[in-house]
């Protein structure tokens, strides 16, 4: 059986959709860094899938990927840092609990 | 490989050996001369400016294409990365005084050094003619900056600010990044130029989608209306000083960023998809803005709501998509760092003083301060552009810019950007009530602010009332735009 793209394309997408879902659904910070993680993740692999079956020839795809790799890490970390600073001063990691600023 | 390419890269290599600078100081200096640091960044910042003014001026700037293409430079660029730095020069000049405070000892040198780092980014940003080095770029810029919202360690709300913009920034860059992919599978290369070249004359459905992923992905940076959430929670929540550069440096260079996407990138579907789509964000993103900035309480979330609508004026240059709008663009950025920190400044010296920042404590203010509110005052006219002061002919500009497309659609919208000029005058005048007319006891008494601040606040008085006056600034703004290598994507 030949692979075609949009056997990849499909899972890449429900993943993003997956991300999506849970970065508006999820109360606890943790789980919606995991869910950005996963949008992130469905991007990278989406221009793997471009580079590698709509423009075999280049690489221009995969450096984008090795990149985006790189900056996703330090977003997460960072991410992680300003949370723990949060369990620091609040004792608990639910979004629900930082409602002092609204409208 | 070229390395005499590096050198095309003047204004980047000279906030480098700034940021090279302030680190070693930082990192070297005996703990007795520590104090000087703020001192010592903005006068190289200072320096850097004006040596960059200088080489503008003197027409030294040449247009330059370095690494195959990816990195551009030319007078227009150079003069947007001037009018950022001016900006710069004045936050760090005001928020001196809060740095030498006692909170600060431990931290003052990563305040600046994340400062410049993001200044880098959106350098990288502006000048980027790659996704590649614009994605960079583009996080470059906004990253530090959340660390820097999170700065106030003992204040709660520093920390709820922090993790609503980590957590937008990501989410929007993700959305921004998804609609990259989609226009790499549709044109099979991130070069600006080649893109254009491959989607011209087509809009596939999917390059519509890619369009929509992008502008939202931007809009949120640039906190375009159904993207602004997180905007007054993290200008309230994050220390003034961060406020002021977040409010006026970062949302110029994205809206810049923003005109060069869609004109080099997307400029051949302007007239069947983004005009419509900015159309409508320009609309909500300055009616919404204005609505809910009137009932605000607090002075900091109250110009986070101005700043939403002022953004909203600024996109009415990238709507125009001629050469006129992109000048007057420029133009109004530049007003709108010379009055935002106006403002900003004011509230940063009430702040550092007495820890006040609400829309209450400043009745009756003229009586104890009367310098201070009549600082606020003009900030407060210029914004809500009111003849005399820079503020009415920026949005002169803009509006003349934007009717030169001369569609009946334009019209309309430009017909709602001034209605909304007028809702904006009544909030703007709600606080000079407030210092003026009222005939309450001021809770502030007298105080006489550091010399930092005063100087701080000199230089954004003088751009309010001479930079409308001095028509040699619009003039070289717009002879700049009509010869660059941008007007060639526009409609002439």
């Amino acid at each position: 059986m030949e692979l075609k793209a949009i056997y990849y394309l499909i899972p890449s997408l429900i993943m993003f959709c997956c991300g999506l879902y849970g970065f508006i659904t999820r109360k606890n910070m943790i789980a919606m860094l995991i869910s950005l993680e996963l949008m992130l993740n469905s991007v990278d692999m989406n221009f793997v899938i471009f580079n590698r079956f709509l423009f075999p020839g280049q690489m221009e795809g995969m450096m984008f990927t090795l990149f985006a790799i790189a900056i996703a890490a330090a977003e997460t970390a960072l991410a992680i840092a300003i949370i723990i600073n949060v369990f620091r001063s609040v004792k608990n990691v639910d979004v629900r609990e930082l409602n002092h600023m609204k409208f | 490989m070229d390395y005499s390419q590096f050198l095309a890269m003047k204004q980047e290599i000279g906030l480098l050996v700034v940021f090279l600078l302030v680190f070693l100081y930082d990192t070297f200096m005996p703990r007795g001369a520590q104090k000087g640091l703020p001192v010592v960044s903005s006068v190289l910042m200072l320096l850097l400016t004006v040596a960059g003014c200088l080489n503008c001026c003197l027409g030294q700037t040449t247009d330059v294409v370095a690494f195959g293409g990816m990195y551009e430079t030319s007078a227009v660029v150079a003069a947007i990365k001037n009018i950022l730095n001016i900006g710069v020069v004045i936050v760090l000049i005001q928020s001196i005084k809060w740095a030498n405070g006692e909170f600060m000892i431990m931290r003052r040198g990563e305040f600046y050094e994340l400062l410049l780092v993001t200044l880098f980014g959106m350098y990288l940003m502006i000048s980027a003619r790659h996704f590649l080095v614009f994605v960079i770029g583009l996080e470059c810029a906004s990253l530090p900056l959340a660390a820097m919202v999170a700065f106030d360690k003992n204040r709660y709300e520093s920390h709820e600010a922090a993790v609503k913009y980590i957590l937008t920034a990501v989410f929007s860059s993700a959305i921004f990044m998804m609609g990259l992919s989609f226009v790499y599978g549709v044109a099979g290369s991130l070069y600006f130029e080649n893109i254009y070249g491959a989607i011209y004359g087509t809009h596939p459905t999917l390059l519509v989608m890619a369009l929509a992923f992008v502008i939202a992905g931007v809009g949120f940076k640039l906190s375009l209306v159904p993207f602004h959430l997180w905007t007054a929670d993290v200008y309230q929540g994050a220390p003034t000083s961060v406020t002021s550069y977040l409010s006026v440096i970062s949302k110029g260079a994205t809206a810049f960023a923003f005109l060069v996407i869609l004109a080099q990138v997307f400029g051949s579907l302007y007239s069947q998809v983004w005009e419509w789509m900015l159309y409508a964000l320009i609309i909500l993103t300055i009616t919404i803005g204005n609505l809910f900035a009137i009932r605000q309480r607090n002075m900091k979330r109250f110009l986070a709501f101005s700043s939403i609508s002022q953004a909203g004026y600024i996109m009415l240059g990238v709507i125009a998509y001629n050469t006129l709008g992109m000048a007057a663009m420029m133009f109004y950025i530049l007003v709108y760092i010379f009055s935002n920190l106006g403002a900003f400044g004011v509230i940063g010296a009430i702040e550092n003083a007495t820890g006040k920042v609400s829309m209450d404590d400043y009745r009756g203010l003229y009586k104890t301060n009367p310098r201070l509110s009549f600082t606020m005052m003009l900030a407060m006219f210029s914004l809500a552009g009111i003849p005399p002061f820079a503020g009415f002919f920026s949005k002169f500009f803009i509006f003349t810019g934007a009717l030169q497309g001369g569609s009946v659609a334009i019209y309309v919208l430009v017909l709602i950007a001034l209605i909304n000029t007028i809702v904006s005058l009544y909030y703007y005048l709600l606080v000079v009530k407030a210092m003026f007319i009222s005939e309450e006891e001021c809770t502030i008494g007298h105080f006489r602010s550091a010399f930092s601040e005063r100087l701080g606040m000199w230089i954004a008085l003088f751009g309010i009332i001479f930079l409308g006056l001095l028509s040699p600034v619009y003039d070289s703004l717009i002879n700049m735009t009509s010869i660059s290598s941008f007007s060639m994507y526009f409609i002439q």
